[in-house]
């Protein structure tokens, strides 16, 4: 940037700042989200993030819903792990009206929940790549990820909003065979990802495009807030699943994969070691599941949480996915705050963004990973 | 009509005139087939090495897939955004269409020269018709008045300049070595080995450049579809658009030709008719460049440039200078 203001200075040519509309109708924007950008030849000097398109209102029309009515909006916050965003809202209420939750219902939801992460993360690699120009990965991830959705509507009826989570448990019972289906799934999957590993991680492209691109520190991170995989990107040790273990977590032996650097390759890594961690949650959670079992707790037929502020966070697939509810003794949450990971990723954007290339805000803006349900709401 | 006269006075009669004018439209019509199955086999191709069917649809195997997307675009509408270079901006997609279909006419697609020109500078006739296309994709970037059309276009003539340079460097070595700028001597002078073999840095040199100059993956950035939404051509409609597709695939033609002529021998081989080799190695580069699409990203604006300049042309530069010591001492 330096060199080329000098040339421009020494060789006397008007030089004009430019206007870009990046969306909100663009290719890779993952959805309408629309970025202003200011450059200069093809340098960024500034962007300003326009959200607010896929604006539903989910968090005042939550304060008209009796609690167990909020579960099917949540589905559509993330529409890409609709079972996390069951799982934080029903274990925000759990926690606040303590109900024990069966064994068999815990085991069943880390295994969705895992399983969600999984299909998360590959749409995650494929979109990225597809970002990047390969188009094939985009392709490819959709056959596994069509074997998770397949699972998940076998046990919830439903492909993409499952809806399926409920206060002091889940729905339905998962039904026979559909155990062993998963079991066969975890081997599958684990060849997959070496398969993905071997054709993207060591492609010279990918890394040349990827590796020291949108680069910051731990220090910026927590200062933005960032969690997530985008936190642990720059080496800092932080997973709601290790360092407030939730629901069974405490149960099950799994690594938390940090990266070195705080880059985009980071972030994409990060995505591809996470796949196999979760896999060896689901394999663990496999064998210790008890055989039969209620999978709905004892719940009052009408939810009416106390009086007070009641906050619980989740590792979502994209950071810390809480809901903090606000109670005055109805059945209806007289506020409820939802802390969206994708939101409060996106902040650091801008920033990221100065300086940059055109060409790097693709890279950039796609391995912040944001989904545009979450971040508008 | 005057100049036609003159040519007749000046001993050019009228039969091989008509020749000539029967042998542009064969080989327009060869061309334009040609590009219609390339498109039915990029997608075939695409789909099969992604897990898809590909089109299967329109005719038996979908094999009238593509008339039927040359139809759809033919009775689109044909839009002028208001704001753009009206004249410039249909003048565009000509320009850059003429030259792609008239650099086939040195391409020796057989062992006679039925319908093709025999030009004694055939491959300086190629590069100099092909540079002018990239006024029409940069005028059409221009004329548009968007800003992705205009990213688009300054992108493609910053790539395309810059990999012209590396691509007739490597072109230079193979006509050291057959001491002749005439494509058809070229193939001729390939009887005892293809040029491939002694050429064989100058070819991976041609094959990176000509990738490039086709703005295909991994350097399809002046269309790159995630920054770009489609490069300089995103505010072209209907049959203009159809005018800068039918130019690409064209040229993915006439490169594949070249490259077979140059380095695969062109139509030199046993047993099988020679245009039926000629077309089996023009397929086998095509191939090539959709087996690239559907494997690679994309590479950086920078990355590209520097990759031209620093790597290839260094490289070509050293393949040009070797061959000039080889060709001298033996």
């Amino acid at each position: 940037m330096r060199t080329m203001a000098l040339l421009d200075e020494a060789n006397q040519v008007r030089t004009e700042e430019m206007l870009l509309n990046v969306g909100p109708q663009h290719p890779s924007t993952h959805g309408v989200f629309r970025l202003l950008v200011k450059i200069s030849g093809e340098t960024i000097l500034d962007a300003d993030p326009v959200i607010g398109y896929l604006h539903r209102g989910t968090e005042k029309l939550a304060e008209d819903l009796q609690y167990t009515q909020i579960i099917p909006y949540t589905d559509r916050l993330d529409y890409l792990a609709a079972m996390l965003n069951n799982y934080a809202f029903c274990h925000a209420v759990e926690e606040a009206l303590d109900i024990q939750v069966p064994e068999r219902a815990e085991y069943l939801r880390v295994i969705l929940m895992e399983m969600q992460r999984i299909a998360s993360h590959l749409l995650f690699i494929g979109t990225y790549l597809l970002d990047l120009g390969a188009m094939s990965p985009f392709l490819y991830v959709f056959q596994e990820r069509e074997r998770i959705v397949q699972l998940f509507n076998e046990i919830s009826g439903a492909r993409l909003t499952y809806n399926f989570m409920r206060i002091g448990g889940v729905k339905y019972d998962a039904p026979p065979g559909w155990l062993d289906k998963v079991r066969a799934f975890v081997p599958f999957m684990r060849e997959k990802i070496k398969m993905y590993d071997s054709l993207i991680t060591g492609n010279e492209i990918f890394l040349d495009r990827t590796r020291g691109v949108g680069v910051y520190d731990a220090e910026t991170a927590l200062a933005y807030g960032m969690s997530g995989i985008n936190l642990r990107s720059t080496g800092f040790d932080w997973d709601l699943r290790r360092k407030k273990p939730y629901s069974i977590y405490d149960r099950f032996d799994f690594a938390v994969p940090l990266g070195q650097h705080g880059d985009c390759f980071d972030r994409y890594y990060l995505h591809l070691l996470e796949m196999g961690e979760s896999l060896k949650i689901v394999e663990q959670a496999l064998e210790q599941i008890p055989d039969t079992g209620p999978v709905l707790g004892k719940v009052p037929r009408l939810i009416r949480i106390p009086a007070g502020e009641y906050y619980s966070g989740i590792e979502g697939a994209r950071g810390e996915l809480g809901f903090f509810i606000v109670s005055d003794g109805k059945d209806k949450p007289y506020r409820l705050k939802i802390r969206k990971p994708s939101f409060v990723n996106l902040q650091l954007l801008p920033r990221l963004l100065r300086g940059q290339n055109m060409a790097n805000l693709i890279a950039i803006l796609g391995a912040v990973d944001i989904v545009l349900g979450e971040v508008d709401a | 009509m005057a100049w036609l006269w003159q040519w007749h006075n000046a001993g050019l009669s009228w039969l091989p005139f008509l020749g000539m004018v029967i042998g542009a439209i064969v080989v327009l019509l060869i061309g334009l087939g040609v590009v219609t199955y390339e498109i039915y086999f990029e997608r075939k191709v695409l789909g099969w090495m992604q897990g898809r069917i590909g089109p299967n649809r329109v005719g038996p195997l979908g094999l009238f897939q593509s008339f039927a997307d040359i139809l759809k675009l033919l009775i689109k509408e044909d839009v002028v955004p208001e704001k753009a270079d009206r004249s410039l901006f249909l003048l565009a997609p000509v320009i850059a269409f003429i030259p792609s279909f008239m650099v086939l006419a040195v391409i020796p697609f057989s062992r006679t020269h039925v319908f093709t020109a025999n030009l004694s500078i055939g491959a300086l006739y190629y590069l100099a018709l092909s540079a002018i296309t990239i006024h029409g994709v940069m005028l059409g970037g221009w004329a548009s008045n968007n800003k992705y059309a205009l990213i688009g276009g300054m992108r493609s003539a910053a790539q395309m300049l810059s990999y012209e340079i590396p691509l007739g460097l490597s072109l230079v070595g193979v006509v050291l070595m057959a001491g002749s700028l005439n494509l058809n001597d070229i193939v001729s002078a390939q009887r005892t080995w293809w040029f491939v073999i002694p050429q064989i840095l100058g070819f991976l040199v041609f094959l990176v450049a000509a990738t490039a100059e086709l703005n295909r993956t991994p350097f399809d950035l002046p269309e790159a579809e995630s920054e770009l939404v489609a490069g300089y051509h995103v505010e072209y409609t209907g049959f203009r658009f159809a005018f800068f597709m039918l130019t690409e695939y064209l040229y993915l033609f006439a490169m594949a030709g070249l490259a077979a002529t140059l380095f695969l021998g062109g139509w030199l081989g046993p047993w099988l008719p020679g245009w039926l080799w000629f077309a089996i190695k023009v397929a086998a580069f095509i191939f090539f460049q959709f087996w690239l699409r559907a494997t690679m990203p994309r590479l950086r604006v920078d990355q590209l440039m520097s990759f031209s300049w620093k790597v290839l042309l260094p490289v070509a530069l050293l393949n040009l200078v070797i061959t000039a010591v080889v060709k001298a001492w033996v």
